[in-house]
C-alpha cells in the first residue's frame, strides 16, 4: 500500500507562520511546514540492528536512504499500531532527510505569533526540551516541536550506548 | 628534443584513449594558473597561491611527460624550476617574472593545442626558456632593448623596425606603375612605408628600385604588387636577413590572419623585449628555424603578448573540449530518478501479471517496452558514472617502462583488479595521486639493477597496482619490491627542514613525514620526482575525496601506499543472503564459498564459542542473527555458512538462505543517519526495499575478539 498524499504547498500569510499538525494518541502536534517535505503511507523499513527502539529502520527514498523514527515509540505515547491510516511525515532540515510516524495528519494552521505561548517546564517529559511552544487555537492545544532538535545525528549517536 | 613527437600514439599502449583527459586537466590547469598568476600581488604573495601555481605546473609536466609529449614537459620543467624557487623564497617574485610565466602558460596552450589536434608543434620557445633559466639563476635579465646585448639588438631590431626589402621593377611600359605601387603604401594601413631609390639599368630597359619597410611575407608582396606589374618583373632581396620561406598562404590554410606571416629573424637572437611593445599584428617569428617547412609563420607567433588576441591567430589551434561537464550532483539525481522510476516500473509489471493478456494485449505489449526502455535507460545512466580501473592502470605501462628506460632500471608492472569499478568523479580524482605513487614506487622505491642484485633481489624490479573493495571503501595499493623507507633518513630529513620529531614518533607517524609540503628524500631533483611535490598532493587529493592515505615499509624489501577511498556510488557485485525476514547483501569478493552445514558439523571451544571444520582448518562461527538481532522466521538455526574472507582472516557466517547474487548499487547510510557497525552501507531492492550491505571486516575483526 503505497498512498503518496503527495507534498503540501508551502507558504506564510502575514506574520504567522504555518504548522503541520498530526496527532500522537490524543495530542495534537505542530511542525513547521517549511520542514515538511512530503507525506507517505508507512511501509515497514528495513530495520537496523542494535537501533534504539524508535528508530524503526531506513527505507528508499527515490534513491536516498531515510531513516524512519516512530514518534509515539519516542514520546511514549499510545501503542504504536500500523494501520492503514499511519503515515509519515518525511521531514528536510537542509542536509538531513528523516522520516516520522505518526497516527494521522490533521491539517496545515496559521499561528500568529500572539497565539504561541511559551513551552511549560515539564521535568516528567523527557523530550521537553524539543517544545517550543503551545499554540491556543479555540479549544484546541497544539504541541509546536522541532524534530530536529529531538533526534539530531549526535543524539542518535548517543543513543547507540543506551 | 622533438624525437618524442609522434611517441604518444605509438607503442604497445593505446595511450590517445587518455589524451583527452590529459588535454582537458591540462587547460584546466592552465587557466588555474593564468588566474592566480594575475593574483599574484609582487609585493606580498602568499605560499598557498605560489604552492597552487607550482602544483599547477607540476601537473601538467606530468601529464605531459607520460604522454610523451617532451615540449610540453621541458617548458614546465623549467617553469617549475623557477616556480618551487619562489614558493622557497629563495627568489622575490617580480613583474618580469609574472609577464614570462603568464607567457609560458600561453605558450604552453599552444603547444597543447598542436597536440590536441595531431599537428606538429612550431612553436619556438627556447628563448623563453633561456629567459626563466635566467631569472631562475637570479641574473638580472634585460629587457630594455639598447642597455642589451647584440643578440637583444638584434631581436629587437627586427621589433621595431619592419624588415628592409628592397623591390626591383621592371623594365617598365608604364612608369606610373611605381605611383600606384607608393599608392597601395599608403592605403592599405599596416603594410609599411616604401622609399623611391635610383634607378637601375637592365638590359631590358630602365628599372625602378624601390625600398620597402613592410612585414608582408614575399608572397604577400607579389600578390599585391601583380596588381599593377606583371610577376615576372618584379623582384624581391631582403636586405637584413636570409631570405623567407615561400609563402606558406596556401599551403598552410589554418594561418588565415593575413598579416601573420612572419619576417625573419635569426635562430637564435636570446629573447624578445619589453613583450608590451610588441607590434600587435603578428609577433616577429623566428621562421627561420625550419625554413623548409611549409607551416611556417602563424602559429610559431610564439611570445605573443598575454591577455591579446594573438594566441587566436593559429587560427582554429586552441584548446578544444569534446566532452561536456556537469556537475555531479545532476548525475546522481538523474540516478535517483532513474532509480524510482525502475521501482515504479516493477510495481507496475507486478500489476500487470494478474491482468488477461487477452483482454489487455495492448497494455502488456507497453509494459514490456516500458521494462526494457527502463532497464536500457538505467543502464546508460548507471554506465555515466561507472568506469573499471583498468582505465587508471592502463596508462602505467608505458609510463613505467618509459620511466624505467629513463632511469636505467627494470621496472615490471603488475596490476590486479582492474575490474573493479569506480565512480567517474572518483576515477578522475585518483588519477593523478596513483601516477604521483607509480613514479614515486620506480623513482625512489626500486633500486638500479646492480643494487637489487647485491641485496639478493632480482634485478628487475616490480610495481604492483591492487584495487578492491574492502569494507565500505575501495583500497587500492601501489606497491613496489623497492629499497623501501629509511626510518633514521626520514627523520634526519625532517630535522633539517625543522619539522618537529622525535624519537619515539612510530612507524606510520615517520612514513607518514613524505606527505609534508617540500619533503623529499631524494638526493637530487629529476624531472621525474624528487621535489617533494608529489606526496603532498597525493595526500591533498585524497583527503579531499574524504580518502585516507597509508604507507607501509620494510627497509630493503620495499613498501606499499594503501589508497582507501570511500565508496560514494559504487557498483558492487553482493551474494544476498536470508536471515529471518531480512534480506542482507555480501560483497561477493569476499566470500570464499558456502556451505550447507549440519548440526553436527559444529564444535564448540571453551562453552561459548564456536567452530567449524572446513578443508582443515577450523574457523569460528558469527551469527548473523544474533548479533543484528534478527526476529527467527521458524525454529533453529539456519542452514547455511558462509566463509568471508577479509583483513587476512576467514570466518563462518550463519545465514538462513542464499537468495542470488546482484550488481548492487551501493548506498551510504550516513548522510542521513549514522555509521552503523556491521554494516558498510545499504542498496535498494529490485522491489523498492532496502537492504543491508554486511562489512565482512568487522565481523572478521569481531571473531577476533
Amino acid at each position: 500500500m503505497k498512498s503518496d498524499l503527495g507534498a503540501i504547498a508551502t507558504g506564510q500569510r502575514g506574520d504567522a507562520r504555518e504548522y503541520l499538525t498530526f496527532r500522537l494518541n490524543d495530542e495534537e502536534y505542530g511542525i513547521d511546514i517549511l520542514k515538511v517535505q512530503e507525506i507517505r503511507g508507512y511501509e515497514p523499513p528495513t530495520k537496523i540492528a542494535n537501533a534504539p527502539h524508535f528508530l524503526k529502520g531506513v527505507m528508499d527514498l527515490r534513491g536516498v536512504i531515510v531513516p524512519i523514527i516512530d514518534l509515539r515509540l519516542k514520546f511514549n505515547i499510545g501503542s504504536a499500531v500500523y494501520n492503514e491510516f499511519t503515515v509519515v511525515i518525511i521531514l528536510n532540515f537542509g542536509n538531513q532527510v528523516m522520516g516520522a510516524v505518526v497516527d494521522s495528519v490533521s491539517d496545515v494552521l496559521a499561528l500568529p505569533a500572539d497565539q504561541i505561548r511559551p513551552p511549560p517546564h515539564l521535568d516528567s517529559f523527557v523530550d521537553g526540551n524539543c517544545i517550543t511552544g503551545l499554540g491556543a487555537l479555540s479549544d484546541r492545544l497544539i504541541i509546536l516541536i522541532e524534530i530536529e532538535r529531538l533526534l539530531s545525528v549526535s543524539e542518535m549517536a548517543l543513543l547507540e550506548h543506551v | 628534443m622533438n624525437e618524442t613527437q609522434s611517441s604518444g600514439r605509438g607503442g604497445a599502449f593505446d595511450l590517445s584513449q587518455f589524451h583527452s583527459v590529459f588535454f582537458e586537466e591540462a587547460g584546466d590547469n592552465l587557466a588555474n594558473m593564468e588566474m592566480l598568476l594575475l593574483s599574484v600581488d609582487n609585493t606580498s604573495a602568499d605560499d598557498e597561491t605560489l604552492n597552487a601555481i607550482f602544483r599547477c605546473a607540476h601537473s601538467i609536466k606530468g601529464g605531459a611527460a607520460t604522454f610523451g609529449f617532451q615540449d610540453v614537459a621541458d617548458l614546465t620543467h623549467v617553469m617549475e624550476t623557477l616556480l618551487d624557487k619562489l614558493r622557497r623564497h629563495e627568489l622575490n617574485v617580480t613583474r618580469l617574472m609574472i609577464d614570462t610565466l603568464l607567457e609560458s602558460g600561453d605558450v604552453l596552450k599552444q603547444l597543447l593545442a598542436c597536440r590536441q589536434q595531431g599537428v606538429r608543434a612550431d612553436v619556438d620557445f627556447a628563448p623563453l626558456v633561456t629567459r626563466i633559466g635566467d631569472l631562475t639563476a637570479g641574473r638580472v635579465v634585460v629587457v630594455d632593448p639598447p642597455a642589451g646585448h647584440a643578440a637583444v639588438q638584434a631581436a629587437s631590431k627586427a621589433l621595431h623596425t619592419e624588415p628592409l626589402i628592397e623591390l626591383e621593377i621592371g623594365p617598365l611600359d608604364n612608369p606610373g606603375a611605381v605611383d600606384a605601387i607608393a599608392e597601395l603604401f599608403t592605403e592599405i594601413p599596416g603594410l609599411g612605408t616604401i622609399e623611391s631609390m635610383a634607378d637601375v639599368d637592365h638590359p631590358d630597359g630602365p628599372c625602378k628600385r624601390l625600398m620597402v619597410r613592410s612585414r608582408s611575407s614575399d608572397g604577400d608582396l607579389f600578390d599585391l604588387l601583380s596588381f599593377h606589374i606583371a610577376r615576372e618583373r618584379i623582384r624581391i632581396a631582403r636586405k637584413d636577413a636570409a631570405p623567407i620561406a615561400p609563402a606558406p598562404v596556401a599551403s598552410a590554410p589554418k594561418v588565415a590572419a593575413p598579416a601573420a606571416p612572419a619576417a625573419a629573424a635569426s635562430d637564435d637572437f636570446g629573447f624578445f623585449g619589453d613583450p608590451v611593445s610588441a607590434p600587435p599584428a603578428a609577433a616577429p617569428v623566428a621562421a627561420s628555424v625550419a625554413p623548409m617547412e611549409p607551416v611556417a609563420a602563424a602559429p610559431a607567433a610564439a611570445p605573443a603578448p598575454m591577455r591579446r588576441e594573438s594566441d587566436r591567430s593559429g587560427g582554429g589551434v586552441n584548446l578544444e573540449s569534446s566532452t561536456i561537464r556537469v556537475p555531479i550532483e545532476k548525475v546522481d539525481q538523474l540516478i535517483n530518478l532513474v532509480g524510482e522510476l525502475v521501482i515504479t516500473q516493477a510495481m507496475l509489471a507486478q500489476n500487470g501479471r494478474d491482468l488477461d493478456p487477452v483482454a489487455h494485449q495492448s497494455m502488456m505489449v507497453g509494459l514490456a517496452d516500458l521494462e526494457r526502455s527502463t532497464r536500457l535507460l538505467q543502464e546508460s545512466v548507471m554506465a555515466i558514472r561507472m568506469i573499471p580501473m583498468a582505465m587508471v592502470f592502463n596508462r602505467f605501462p608505458r609510463m613505467l617502462r618509459d620511466l624505467a628506460s629513463k632511469l636505467g632500471k627494470q621496472v615490471d608492472l603488475l596490476t590486479i583488479g582492474e575490474d573493479t569499478e569506480l565512480d567517474k568523479g572518483l576515477i578522475e580524482k585518483i588519477t593523478d595521486p596513483l601516477t604521483h605513487l607509480v613514479r614515486n614506487a620506480a623513482d625512489h622505491g626500486i633500486e638500479p639493477p646492480a643494487e637489487r642484485l647485491a641485496a639478493g633481489k632480482p634485478a628487475q624490479g616490480t610495481v604492483t597496482l591492487a584495487a578492491s573493495h574492502s569494507g565500505g571503501s575501495i583500497v587500492i595499493e601501489v606497491r613496489d619490491d623497492g629499497r623501501g623507507l629509511n626510518r633514521e633518513k626520514l627523520l634526519k630529513k625532517a630535522i633539517e627542514r625543522g619539522i618537529p620529531v622525535h624519537d619515539q614518533m612510530t612507524d606510520q607517524d615517520v612514513y607518514g613525514l613524505i606527505f609534508e609540503p617540500g619533503f623529499s628524500t631524494a638526493a637530487e631533483v629529476t624531472d621525474i620526482s624528487g621535489r617533494g611535490v608529489g606526496m603532498d598532493v597525493v595526500k591533498r587529493n585524497i583527503v579531499s575525496l574524504g580518502g585516507s592515505v597509508e604507507i607501509d615499509s620494510t627497509l630493503g624489501r620495499g613498501m606499499r601506499v594503501s589508497v582507501r577511498l570511500p565508496l560514494t556510488l559504487a557498483i558492487m557485485d553482493g551474494m544476498s543472503v536470508g536471515v529471518g525476514h531480512e534480506t542482507y547483501i555480501l560483497p561477493l569478493a569476499s566470500v570464499v564459498e558456502s556451505i550447507h552445514l549440519n548440526d553436527e558439523d559444529i564444535k564448540s571451544v571453551g562453552g561459548t564459542g564456536r567452530v567449524v571444520e572446513v578443508r582443515d582448518s577450523f574457523l569460528p562461527i558469527i551469527s548473523v542473527r544474533e548479533l543484528f538481532d534478527v526476529r527467527p522466521e521458524r525454529d533453529g538455526e539456519g542452514g547455511i555458512m558462509i566463509v568471508v574472507e577479509a583483513e587476512g582472516g576467514r570466518i563462518a557466517l550463519l545465514v538462513d538462505e542464499l537468495i542470488g547474487q546482484h550488481q548492487v548499487v551501493v548506498k551510504n547510510l550516513e548522510s542521513n543517519y549514522r555509521k552503523v557497525p556491521g554494516v558498510s552501507g545499504a542498496t535498494i531492492l529490485g522491489d523498492g526495499r532496502v537492504s543491508l550491505i554486511l562489512d565482512v571486516s568487522w565481523f572478521v575483526r569481531r571473531a577476533r575478539h
